[in-house]
């Protein structure tokens, strides 16, 4: 059973002794305790349940490789699944949950699955899910949801208790990794004045350097680390953050920080997480490597650790795995776990070695202190179901016969070691397979490249392929200043510090252990456990035929689990190789993404959540319309009332009350949305012919014109009121949505096409605050406001503007209306809006005026047959589909749009164009969308659509229900009776009419 | 005018640093040409200041300029006399191409005051806001977290921002969460 020993140690401070809780049992630990040692400390090596077997799974390894030991952490709104035991810093009243078990971890019901792990094969959903379709809702998905799952999902009515920003960040040089070359390069390019950000995942410094016992400049290795820090943080130009993780590498030195800054201490107030932004001139990843497991069977039994883990949990956190630890290796490395845990007084069995000879200086004083070595040996099989009680031993070149078993209570593997790539490879740097080291390397000479073609990512040390502690500090110093004189600094060509490890003797590449590991042996041999992937899978694939390894990996799900196969993507793509008889490299590895390990989607969110999750642009009026009934819909990003409820009154009943309003007497509209873009200079009544289907340049000073405009394509993209201010300039309403939209179009137009017309445009919607009066009272109003202008039907018409001042605010009423009834749009400056509107209430007291919402708008508009951009327009309609041929100018040779409304297919007769729909029964409304049909049906067995409804409202003026629709031969067909389907299966009758409805004539708002 | 009122209408909030409602700032919108003399001469009897460079920001006794694209200024002036600048501009840029444009009410301003008003800022901005690519007098018309803004310094611990009006909520409850005590990540000022 694992323990805490009396000595080692480095990182936990024994003195300060905290409290978790691991499901439901208090436990302690210390200070610098990570929750993986603190849970071996406690005896607890069985952490969870695998994703598909339901295997029961102990810790592997120390750092964020680590595929088994994921824990649900926290509580409430502070509860998040898969958390890495390993990464976990421990803190006082921690609470984590084992996950992937029912109804307990130590007796799972899923285990049976284990049973049937011979019908769980490679591909197995997709060859068992095929068909018949009707199991997939009643078999597969409810018995594979309960059954699969990693963890479990946050409670949906808990918000995350915690908030995370992002920052942005510029340095020279970024050196990912706090490593011995890491640090070394930090310190090299600080030294040249570069400005460095140094970023280091854990809280501590130095990498495996202390760990393995590396001397520098003849010291202890920490020695020079605590000394270099110092340095580094001494200087001016270097920026240090710990608890950061280098996340993910893009294109143009773009690099993602992933700091916690309270996971480890949560009572600290401030963001949980912030995100790094970073962009540097070069990127330099001194991210180390990772051991890999070996593969022989039952390597997943709880106790079966990598040898580099082992050495960990016991030098850094005083945690022993068992009392016999059993190595087995194929390297010199693993020997330091066997010396480690022999100098500390535990015993070792043996090391497995599979090499036929081992004769290195570790391996020689291994055997010096009289450990029992046996080379060309393998593991058999793991013994034990919770936790290791024995190993097997076989011949390295045989099939698997047992020759030999010893007692043991954990395994310490090594398979080698893998350099960390994945940022190197990110954004498409290349590696090379270096068979003599068993690993993949990048190719300095094809890192990926930068905007001005040289490569921006450099690597070095470990991650670099040096995996001996001299050269790996040699290559950090190296190339630090060759990150640094990249990005434009004069760096020292100085002595790197000298380091110091025992040598290695070769490593032995192994793939399967034993060599010729027999069937049953396979399919206990996985390769990745989190996705429970077995050594059999693999093979079964490349019986089947996968040869590519991104396809074998979907097929068999290898390195697709949250590690990304950190463990298991070498190891299961030589499995592939070797299945294939291929060459490792032709193999290749599968793409490295970022992020290289799971960051929180709150960090991905940021700031953005609550009030801030998306912008909301308000009016002037917008919090007297929140704190006066208003019922907010989304228009664009802005927020408007679909109505104004009273008290006692449903929200129909309120639309209802507030079109009689404003039809009897009058109402005031919030219209300040509407966007306002200026267009000025000689050529703007030109640069608008070529905007508007219709004709602008001949608009008089003073007056207003409705104009479309049309894309390129010919489809009605907007359209608004058009006011000429003077002779130059014009001021072009849009709609809504539009405003920035169409700006942006104008812009293109003059930026790119039109660059030598004289016209310039300024977008002033947020300048004004437009507030309609609108109804028979309206002009009564605005007079008992007060003002200076001539509001009357003689001195300011329909279609026409006045300046001057109504109650005492500058003012510019526009004459023009879209509901059919005297109306004024009255623009004020934006920060006198509230002013002007609680001035015009006040004024229309005596008429009964109230304020009306955007229903109200648009049933009064649909009274009206007016169309609406987005109701009768989808982006497929033409102005001719909607009865405006008259607001399409014949007289202009151009315009955004003619030349594509002239193809066969929009001059096509069988257009389905507007009309207005009355229902046979006055009280039923269309269902909007609703598809007008003819009885027949197509080939396809589908009902032959001739139309559909675009608007469709009751009408409290007319009393009864009205529709617009775009339907086949439409104008030709009124007063037919055609019928549009429900989705039950009924239709509705409906007589087609003229879209206007209500006062054809225009005698309302000419007055 | 005394009815005019700013978005969030003088609020103010103590953090990290201090965000601080600037109330209405009169600002006028002028497009021309960079290299007619009278466009210079135009601005100079305006706001009393020659034309800026690239990503200029100038302030002086009479008011202020910013460079905000190779064809556009934005003009500062006292709230109440925006539109009397743009009348000035017409008449002395008359027969000339050129736009200008009260633009007062159409947007936020907002002083941030600290040591840490760059951090702050560089929470949302990708902007380099490190006091050696930013310096006072440089304006930068960028974004802040989902929303487009420009600001520039006004003195060294000093910040000023604008955006459009009807953003000017979302800003300021933007920046009052940016600057919450304790959460600079001192990345500027760091050794």
């Amino acid at each position: 059973m694992s323990t805490r020993l009396q000595n080692h140690g480095r990182l936990i401070d024994r003195s300060m002794r905290l409290e978790f809780n691991w499901n439901g049992k208090r436990l302690n630990g210390f200070k610098g305790d990570t929750l993986a040692s603190a849970l071996l400390a406690n005896g607890e090596m069985l952490v969870g349940r695998s994703f598909k077997y339901h295997r029961p799974r102990g810790i592997v390894a120390s750092g964020p490789e680590e595929p088994n030991a994921l824990v649900g952490l926290g509580q409430g709104g502070k509860y998040e699944p898969n958390q890495r035991a390993t990464t976990t810093e421990l803190f006082n009243g921690l609470t984590a949950k084992s996950q992937n078990h029912w109804p307990s971890l130590e007796f799972d019901v899923g285990g049976v699955n284990r049973v049937m792990t011979r019908f769980f094969p490679a591909g197995f959903y997709y060859k068992t899910f095929m068909a018949p379709s009707f199991a997939w809702k009643h078999v597969f998905e409810p018995v594979i949801r309960k059954a699969a799952g990693l963890g479990a999902a946050p409670d949906p009515e808990e918000r995350d208790a915690d908030r995370y920003e992002y920052f942005y960040a510029h340095c020279d040089v970024l050196v990912i990794g706090g490593g011995i070359a890491g640090l070394a390069a930090a310190l090299q390019a600080g030294k040249s004045g570069a400005k460095v950000l140094l970023l280091e995942q854990e809280n501590h410094f130095g990498g495996r350097a202390p760990v393995d016992g590396v001397t520098i400049e003849g010291k202890p290795a920490q020695d020079w680390i605590d000394a270099t820090v110092a340095a580094l943080d001494s200087m001016e130009n270097v920026t240090i953050r710990t608890r950061t993780m280098g996340a993910g590498v893009y294109d143009h030195g773009y690099a993602l920080g992933y700091e916690r800054l309270t996971d480890h201490a949560p009572e600290i107030a401030g963001p949980r997480h912030r995100l790094w932004r970073i962009r540097a001139k070069r990127i330099l990843t001194a991210t180390g490597a990772i051991e890999r497991p070996l593969s022989f069977a039952g390597n997943d039994v709880p106790g079966v650790m990598l040898a580099g883990a082992v050495r960990d949990y016991m030098i850094n956190h005083g945690v022993s795995v068992g009392d016999g630890v059993v190595v087995a290796t194929n390297n010199d490395d693993a020997y330091r776990t066997a010396i480690a845990l022999k100098e500390a007084g535990l015993d070792v069995p043996a090391v497995i070695d599979a090499r036929s000879t081992a004769t290195g200086p570790l391996v020689e004083k291994a055997r010096a202190m009289g450990i029992r070595v046996e080379t060309g040996t393998a593991i058999s099989s793991v013994y034990g179901n919770k936790k290791v009680t024995s190993v097997g031993l076989c011949k390295q070149s045989g099939e698997g016969t047992k020759t030999d078993e010893l007692d043991c209570d954990a395994v310490a593997m090594s398979g080698g070691w893998s350099p960390v790539v994945h940022l190197w490879s990110h954004c498409g740097g290349k590696l090379n397979w270096d068979s003599e080291m068993a690993m993949f390397r990048p190719d300095p000479s094809r890192p990926p490249l930068g905007a001005d073609g040289e490569g921006f990512v450099l690597v070095a040390g470990t991650a670099n392929g040096h995996l001996d502690a001299a050269a790996a500090i040699a290559d950090g110093h190296a190339v630090g200043a060759q990150a640094a004189s990249e990005a434009g600094f004069d760096a020292k060509d100085d002595a790197a510090p000298l380091a110091e490890s025992e040598a290695e003797g070769p490593i032995l590449a192994v793939w399967s252990m034993p060599q010729g590991q027999n069937k049953k042996l396979q399919m206990k041999t996985f390769l990745d456990y989190q996705n429970d992937v077995k050594v059999s899978d693999v093979r079964l694939a490349a019986q089947e035929g996968y040869e590519s390894v991104e396809h074998t990996k979907r097929y068999t799900t290898l390195g697709m689990a949250t590690d990304q196969g950190k463990l298991s993507n070498i190891n299961g793509l030589a499995v592939l190789a070797d299945s294939l008889n291929a060459e490792i490299p032709q193999v290749g590895t599968t793409t490295f993404r970022p992020p290289y390990h799971p960051i929180s989607m709150g960090a991905i969110a940021g700031e953005a959540r609550g009030g801030l999750f998306k912008v909301l642009r308000r009016t002037p009026m917008h919090d007297w319309t929140d704190s006066n009934g208003g019922v907010w819909e989304p228009v664009a990003d802005w927020r408007r009332p679909y109505c104004y409820q009273q008290a006692g009154e449903s929200v129909k009943e309120a639309v209802n009350r507030e079109i009689l309003q404003t039809r009897n007497s009058v109402s005031i509209l919030d219209a300040s949305t509407l966007g306002k873009i200026i267009v000025k200079g000689p050529d703007a009544g030109k640069f608008l012919d070529m905007l508007y289907t219709n004709m602008m340049s001949t608009l008089k000073v003073g007056r207003c014109r409705y104009g479309l405009m049309c894309s390129e394509n010919g489809f009605l993209s907007d359209d608004g009121v058009v006011a000429r201010l003077d002779e130059d300039t014009f001021l072009c309403h849009t709609t809504s949505g539009g405003s920035d939209r169409i700006h942006a179009w104008m812009e293109e137009w003059l930026q790119t096409e039109w660059w030598d017309w004289k016209v310039y445009t300024a977008n002033v919607t947020e300048q004004y605050a437009q507030i309609g009066i609108v109804g028979p009272n309206a002009r009564k109003v605005l007079e008992k406001m007060g003002t200076d202008m001539d509001l009357s039907a003689e001195a300011l018409p329909f279609m026409a503007f006045a300046d001057g001042e109504i109650a005492g605010i500058k003012a510019r009423p526009y004459r023009i209306s879209f509901s059919g009834e005297l109306s004024y749009e009255v623009a004020v400056p934006a920060a006198q809006g509230q002013a002007f509107w609680d001035a015009a209430l006040a004024a229309g007291k005596e008429f009964g005026i109230t304020p009306y919402g955007t229903e109200a708008l648009h049933v009064m508009r649909a009274e009206k047959g007016f169309i609406m951009i987005g109701d009768e327009t989808d982006g497929t309609v033409i102005p001719q589909d909607l009865g405006l041929n008259w607001a399409i100018s014949k007289k202009k040779e151009d315009f955004l749009g003619k030349r594509a409304q002239q193809r066969p297919h929009m001059v096509d007769p069988k257009r389905w164009r507007l009309v207005g729909l009355e229902t046979e029964d006055p009280s039923v409304v269309i269902p909007d969308g609703a598809y007008a049909v003819d009885g027949t049906t197509r080939a396809n067995g589908v009902k032959n659509m001739i139309g559909r409804i675009t608007s469709t409202y009751y009408s409290p003026t007319l009393k009864r229900s009205i529709a617009m629709g775009l339907v086949e031969d439409g104008p030709e067909r009124m007063g037919d009776t055609i019928m549009f389907a429900r989705t039950d299966g009924t239709t509705i009758n409906a007589k087609i009419v003229d879209p206007v409805f209500l006062d054809k004539e225009g005698a309302r708002q000419n007055v | 005018m005394s009815d005019a009122v700013s978005v969030v209408n003088g609020a103010s909030f103590d953090g990290a640093v201090q965000v601080k409602d600037a109330g209405l700032v009169g600002m006028v919108t002028l497009r021309g040409d960079f290299t007619s003399d009278s466009l210079a001469k135009a601005v100079k009897s305006a706001v009393g200041l020659a034309l800026p460079e690239a990503r200029q920001v100038k302030q002086g006794a009479k008011g202020g300029v910013a460079w905000m694209s190779p064809d556009e200024l934005l003009l500062f002036c006292e709230y109440d006399t925006a539109d009397a600048l743009v009348a000035k501009l017409n008449k002395a840029l008359a027969g000339e191409h050129f736009l200008a444009v009260n633009v007062s009410d159409a947007r936020a301003s907002f002083t941030l005051k600290g040591a840490g008003v760059r951090e702050v800022i560089a929470k949302g901005s990708p902007a380099d806001l490190s006091p050696e690519a930013f310096r006072q007098g440089e304006i930068r018309r960028s974004r802040l977290g989902q929303v487009a803004v420009a600001f520039w310094l006004s003195g060294p611990d000093t910040m000023e921002l604008v955006c459009f009006r009807s953003v000017g909520s979302f800003v300021y409850d933007w920046l009052c969460v940016a600057a919450e005590k304790g959460t600079l990540p001192e990345y500027f000022n760091a050794g």
